[in-house]
């Protein structure tokens, strides 16, 4: 166990235990934001690997848009404050759920576990994929894929407008026919 | 100097954790936060390979980088979904089975009038028409 073994051990075991916390409890808002203290301690987890540079996106893009995104989707669904138990699905179900979960982890488990035995890396010199190499390679041989990117992201904010203004015409054409109908 | 152990009994935890919370929920909204932390569980295994010695093109990080940003991608036009199904129809309890045909019927039959749910559609529409 080195110093590094150590500290991912600590800030890992936050991130599961969160991440559980997320999906088992009870309170609708609590669930957002246990999931906020999951993703930043995984940027933690990506620092102590040593990527800079994917912890702070991390930082930025998850702890800073989609948890807040998801906060805003739950306010604007109305959901209720404090304890909630029609969040859940029936008892039946979440024991299947959890077998399921668990039958998943142990095979990712004996997957990955013989194929990372024994493999360490010295990360105190600089990790092999620093930063200046993650720059060079997104501009250099990964420039088209990032290209592409930025156009699904284009795409993606043009299509969550569109499916929300298709719903709001149909709804006006229905209601527009219907109060026709009515005198 | 680390072992890589370690992020991956990691990385298989959170993706067994997201599949329990995508299958114990009933809030659509929350489904999608068990959808997050398996893509977490993914990233982190990428970035866990991309730090063995001799990964070429820097592929372990890039990819990351890739998946956190499609990942936003995803969670917007996902969210925008679930804000539509609850203007429509008021709940957004996935179990329920909610009326979702297409097209508007073009004379409201007695039988066929949709639910009433007058509160989150003057809330909404208010809003987005302003």
């Amino acid at each position: 166990m080195t110093t590094r073994d150590i500290v991912f051990a600590a800030v890992g075991a936050i991130t599961a235990l969160s991440a559980l916390l997320s999906v088992t409890t009870k309170h609708v808002v609590h669930s957002a934001l246990w999931l906020l203290v999951s993703l930043g301690t995984l940027a933690g987890c990506y620092l102590v690997l040593g990527q800079e540079l994917v912890g702070l996106v991390q930082l930025l893009v998850y702890v800073g848009a989609i948890v807040v995104l998801v906060l805003f989707a739950l306010m604007l669904t109305r959901a209720p404050i404090g304890p909630h138990a029609e969040i859940d699905t029936p008892a039946w179900q979440r024991v299947v759920g959890a077998v399921l979960g668990a039958a998943t982890t142990v095979l990712l488990a004996a997957l990955l576990l013989p194929l990372f035995s024994g493999v360490t890396v010295d990360l105190d010199g600089g990790a092999p994929g620093g930063t200046p190499a993650i720059a060079q390679a997104v501009f250099g041989t990964w420039v088209w894929p990032f290209e592409l990117l930025s156009v699904l992201l284009l795409v993606a904010l043009i299509g969550a407008f569109a499916v929300s203004r298709l719903v709001l015409r149909r709804e006006d054409e229905s209601s527009a026919a219907r109060s026709e109908v009515r005198p | 100097m680390i072992h890589l152990q370690l992020p991956a009994v990691l990385a298989a935890l959170l993706a067994g954790i997201g599949v329990y919370g995508v299958l114990a929920r009933r809030n659509a909204v929350l489904i999608l936060i068990g959808v997050e932390l398996i893509l977490n569980a993914a990233n982190l295994l990428l970035v866990t390979a991309g730090s063995r010695p001799g990964v070429p093109f820097a592929a372990g990080p890039v990819l990351t980088l890739f998946v956190i940003t499609i990942a936003a991608a995803e969670i917007t036009v996902a969210l925008a979904v679930v804000l539509v199904l609850f203007r429509t129809t008021g709940a957004i309890d996935l179990t329920a089975v909610p009326d979702l045909t297409d097209e508007p019927e073009p004379a409201p039959a007695p039988g066929l009038e949709p639910a009433p749910h007058p509160a989150p559609e003057l809330d909404l529409r208010g809003e987005v028409r302003s």
